[in-house]
């Protein structure tokens, strides 16, 4: 009698520490022939959509790397294999998805997952275990003032996003014959790791061009409605108007910029492609200025792509889905997989420290762009691309080509 | 923030848009609200999934316009549709959920919201989805004011509905069972009245009314299946400022909410707008607390 | 008295040698200790008091972050330290870590608790539903609020000081947690035997009869609501410097998550008993752990599943379940001094 409640709770505990053990697959080590890579990445949650982009990249990467005969390290060749968790676009899952990866996946060498957020929650676990992680979807400036020494990215950081448009609405001004105090910009920004980055950004360019900042809104995170900002832009009839919301954040304010009838010279915003903005809003999105990362024109090429066109068709014929266009999200996340390939082979061994160190003195050129790490662990080598929708397509923005100022629609 | 009061200041325009605009979106928040009061009033049942209902709705429109449907067509059909899902649920879960202390249907329902929430984002993954009505905009006063046609729309049906709701509530035999029983159960029950019945009916009305406002607020807003929880706040705050016998009351407050939405967000900052809503429960919430101690002291 | 010592001793076996025969799934036992105290912090209210709190996560959020502004601003500025433009750099000695987390972790215990003291005084003259849905919204408000404050990083969060050294602190973490645990659990023991366990079950059986009866309702709720702060306060601290990158909504004050955890882990276990959130927080993480691996794109609606039929079928949690079955073995105290109490107040003795 006593003991059956002795017994039910020893059963309880006991099946705590089986449960917990039983809940992870057995340790996976770098070993026959394959190396194994870990990722905690957002299938579900708000940023699965990238998310998705991003998993695509790596896997097509591993298997274009495959195919064409693995990673070479000390005369014998390699397979690549990557462990995916979900972190559901959660920081604190991610934390905890990342030391499951190190620890009870014996992981060594990470991916990384999508979103400035996350990749602040992640980097503090894959620093204090040493393990390096070559991350492609983690832009905040933020990240490389830390001090980490195993954190490496291949993308332009944040502050670069949005810094040609500002110099662009004051160029453009400036020869319209307006001083630069009374170029006026509005700024609408989500309250997340990334898009306070790239605010920062553009408040320094702001002031670097002595322009005038009459609007600067941070946007909730589940944002389904601005027109209270936007209204504030009727009043104060900015030259620039700049928002950074991710994905929601574009289409919502495409939407409604297109909907209170909005006039506006000049509109420039991220996450435009992701958003899928032309397909939904076609014409009236005509001017929008749109940062990339990457696009399928840039005249770059390597061993394992190709040239950017490509990577595009290669990935569109891969992929269901992409054929408007495919998002840079997908491209930099091939270029993290490229990167590890190329410092194993240079290193010549999975010795970490020795990994770590060759990582570090990447110097190489892919279909993404060149590649080459700062000792804080930025990529210094590879520039932002100002892109305008011109007729329903994204081009490459110049001085000449550039549509300007725009008329509500 | 002091030069957003100035705006305010210098153009009556801006005050308008955004009155108008506030008073147009609070209409489709006084609509859920009153489903949530009708709920809480008749079967003492505090709905969290309010919202996923909401948004339930906003998908079948969004599902019908995908496939070149105009969305007000979908309206009816959404209300039919939720009113049988939320006939299953009250026979499935609610319905024993009932005779519960209060705390149960709070939980209950928020597992069900949980339930919802995590199937439209399975069905339709987490991007925000519009409704696309093909509504224009209507430009008053020279550029100054646009009143987005769309917004109008769901105003007019809103009142519409709420129209209808108030008719129905009154003439219909039902409508008056269902008031009898809010008034006492007990009662009702020995005149005869099938109170099983009623509850369904009221439950299912509930989700009924939210697929309707889900479907307007789709045409007018963006949804996302994570939203629910939002809506599920701003019914709750409308209903406890308003009461839940008090069927002016709850428009009142509807419309009250929205203005004071817009009205903060340009003044705070967009951040703030969530942050007020939930301002204005505590509020509430603090002087129904003050008016309550009043009258405990009065008794004593 | 055998099966008291054996719970005892079966957990002090799990606490010490579960780490150190899987080290590797170290910071999942934190993560269990941490469940455990959730659970037990939210019992105080809900089960023993009758006051079914919402927003106790409010606590491990402001303990989370007084703790953070504390072990940075100790020795920097905080709000050079997290600005975007020019961040200052920074390099914490040994020295400095751990003066400033001890010191971070008293402050986040009396932080969180004054602030229950001062919430109290707001919330706590509602009742039921009300009272529910008012700390649901003081937690959100609490989010929102911090998110918006640039001192502290805001929506961007704010990054810790690395656990100096090589170790890679998981294993201090844990040590600090479960410490925090058998405190927690120890404490409640203790109060539950004495005479405020009375007074606070009083209120749960009938607040009016209670305060008719003289004792200071008022003053009961807000200790018990400031000893929940206190401990929750310490373990939001810990669990800041685990997961080393705090953010206002997702990791310090999440509602819908940790929130409502806390909940349904003392429902499942049984409410109003001292082993029952114990053992409602150890399945309750063991099935997550579990479902979040298996059932992979299906665990949210597994979880919201769970909730349903616990708080539909199963109200009384497992122990109470298995009170209802065998009360015998549970030593009902009937209650002679504030007259028949027919709710079995549990002690476990």
């Amino acid at each position: 009698m006593l003991m059956r409640r002795a017994f039910l709770s020893t059963l309880a505990l006991g099946v705590a520490a089986a449960g917990l053990v039983a809940a992870g697959p057995v340790s996976a080590k770098v070993e026959g022939d394959t190396i194994t890579l870990g990722s905690a990445i957002s299938f579900t949650g708000k940023y699965s959509s990238n998310g998705i982009h991003a998993k695509n990249g790596y896997n097509i990467a591993v298997k274009r790397i495959n195919e064409m005969g693995g990673v070479k390290v000390g005369g014998k060749a390699y397979k690549l294999k990557i462990i995916y968790y979900d972190d559901e676009s959660t920081p604190a899952r991610g934390a905890q998805l990342a030391e499951r990866l190190i620890k009870q996946d014996g992981v060594k060498f990470m991916l990384g997952p999508y979103s400035s957020g996350l990749t602040k929650a992640i980097a503090p676990v894959t620093e204090k275990h040493k393990i390096p992680m070559v991350e492609s979807e983690g832009a905040a400036r933020s990240l490389f003032s830390q001090g980490y020494k195993y954190l490496f990215a291949v993308l332009s950081t944040s502050e670069q996003y949005l810094a040609s448009a500002v110099a662009l609405a004051a160029e453009l001004n400036k020869k319209a014959g307006k001083k630069p105090g009374d170029v006026k910009v509005a700024m609408a920004f989500e309250n997340d790791p990334f898009s306070l980055d790239v605010r920062a950004g553009v408040m320094e360019d702001v002031k670097k061009h002595g322009l005038k900042l009459v609007i600067d809104d941070k946007l909730p995170r589940d944002i389904s409605d601005m027109t209270a900002t936007l209204t504030k832009v009727r009043a104060v009839k900015p030259d620039l108007l700049v928002v950074s919301g991710h994905s929601k954040g574009a289409a919502t304010a495409a939407r409604q910029i297109k909907e209170l009838k909005l006039n506006i010279p000049m509109i420039a915003m991220t996450h435009c492609e992701s958003s899928k903005i032309v397909n939904k809003y076609g014409s009236s999105v005509n001017g929008y200025l749109c940062p990339t990362q990457w696009t399928e024109t840039l005249p770059n090429k390597d061993s394992t792509f190709g040239t950017a066109m490509d990577y595009y068709k290669t990935f569109q014929s891969t992929y269901e889905g992409y054929e408007k266009s495919v998002p840079y999200q997908s491209a930099q996340a091939s270029a993290a997989v490229m990167v590890w390939k190329d410092a194993f082979e240079r290193a010549q061994s999975f010795d970490v420290e020795k990994v770590r160190d060759a990582l570090a003195a990447t110097n190489m050129s892919t279909f993404y762009g060149n590649i080459k790490f700062s000792p804080a662990g930025n990529n210094i080598a590879k520039p932002m691309f100002l892109r305008q929708i011109q007729d329903g397509k994204y081009n490459v923005v110049t001085p000449s080509n550039v549509q300007w100022p725009l008329k509500a629609k | 923030m002091l030069s957003n009061i100035d705006l305010l200041m210098d153009s009556p325009f801006t005050n308008a848009q955004l009155l108008l605009d506030g008073l147009l979106i609070g209409a489709l928040f006084a609509l859920s609200a009153y489903g949530l009061a009708l709920v809480w009033g008749v079967m003492n049942v505090k709905n969290l999934a309010q919202g996923d209902f909401v948004i339930m709705g906003g998908y079948i429109a969004v599902v019908f316009a995908q496939n070149g449907i105009h969305p007000i067509i979908a309206l009816p059909i959404a209300a039919i549709v939720m009113f049988g899902f939320g006939w299953l649920l009250y026979i499935t879960i609610i319905k024993r959920v009932i005779e519960r202390d209060l705390f149960t249907s709070l939980l209950a329902t928020f597992g069900i919201a949980i339930v919802l929430a995590q199937g439209m984002n399975l069905i339709f993954g987490p991007d925000v989805r519009v409704a696309e009505s093909g509504f224009e905009t209507l430009v008053l006063f020279d550029g100054n004011v646009t009143v987005s046609e769309a917004k109008l729309a769901a105003f007019l049906l809103a009142a519409l509905l709420a129209t209808g709701l108030i008719t129905f509530m009154k003439k219909s035999r039902m409508g008056q069972a269902i008031r009898a029983t809010a008034q006492d159960a007990r009662a009702a029950k020995v005149m005869g009245i099938d109170t099983e019945k009623v509850y369904a009916f009221t439950f299912s009305l509930n989700a009924a009314i939210c697929g309707a406002a889900g479907v307007l607020i789709a045409m007018v807003w963006v949804i996302q299946p994570f939203f629910g929880i939002t809506h599920s706040i701003r019914s709750f705050v409308i209903v406890t400022a308003a009461g839940f016998g008090n069927l002016p009351g709850v428009i009142m407050a509807g419309l009250g909410l929205g203005a004071m939405e817009q009205f903060s967000g340009f003044v705070l900052g967009a951040e703030f707008q969530q942050a007020t809503v939930v301002g204005v429960l505590i509020g509430v919430l603090i002087w129904r607390q003050v008016q309550q101690s009043k009258h405990r002291q009065v008794v004593e | 008295m055998m099966n008291k010592y054996t719970l005892y001793g079966i957990t002090l076996a799990v606490g010490i040698f579960g780490p150190l025969m899987f080290p590797a799934y170290i910071t999942q036992f934190t993560v269990l200790w941490l469940m455990v105290v959730f659970s037990l912090t939210w019992d105080i209210m809900g089960g023993q008091m009758g006051y079914n709190s919402l927003g106790n996560i409010l606590f491990f959020g402001i303990g989370m972050y007084v703790c953070a502004i504390v072990q940075v601003g100790l020795y920097y500025n905080v709000g050079e330290y997290t600005a975007y433009s020019g961040a200052v750099k920074v390099n914490f000695t040994p020295d400095q870590y751990f003066t400033g987390l001890a010191l971070g972790t008293v402050a986040a215990a009396i932080v969180s608790s004054l602030i229950a003291v001062i919430f109290g005084w707001i919330v706590f003259g509602l009742r039921g539903p009300y009272f529910a849905i008012g700390t649901l919204g003081v937690a959100i408000a609490a989010g929102e609020l911090i998110g918006a404050w640039d001192y502290v990083g805001g929506g961007g969060g704010m990054s810790l000081p690395l656990f100096p050294g090589d170790s890679d602190g998981t294993a201090f973490n844990y040590v600090a947690m479960f410490t925090l645990a058998i405190a927690t659990f120890l404490f409640l023991k203790w109060l539950y035997a004495s005479r405020f366990s009375l007074a606070i079950n009083a209120i749960r059986d009938d607040e009016e009869k209670a305060e008719g009866m003289g004792i200071q309702t008022k003053r009961y709720k807000t200790v018990a609501w400031s000893i929940s702060a206190f401990f929750l306060g310490i373990s939001g601290a810990i669990f800041g410097n685990m997961t080393g990158f705090i953010e206002p909504l997702e990791v310090a004050f999440p509602t819908v998550t940790f929130g409502i955890f806390m909940v349904l882990m003392a429902l499942l276990g049984g409410k109003g008993t001292l082993w029952g959130p114990i053992i409602g927080a150890v399945l309750f993480h063991v099935i997550k752990e579990f479902t979040w691996t298996v059932l992979l794109g299906w665990q949210w609606i597994a979880l919201g599943a769970l909730i349903v039929v616990n708080v539909v079928f199963f109200q009384q949690g497992l122990v109470g379940w298995m009170q209802e079955r065998w009360p015998e073995k549970f030593g009902i105290e009937v209650d002679t001094q504030l007259g028949v109490n027919e709710n079995p107040s549990e002690t476990v003795t």
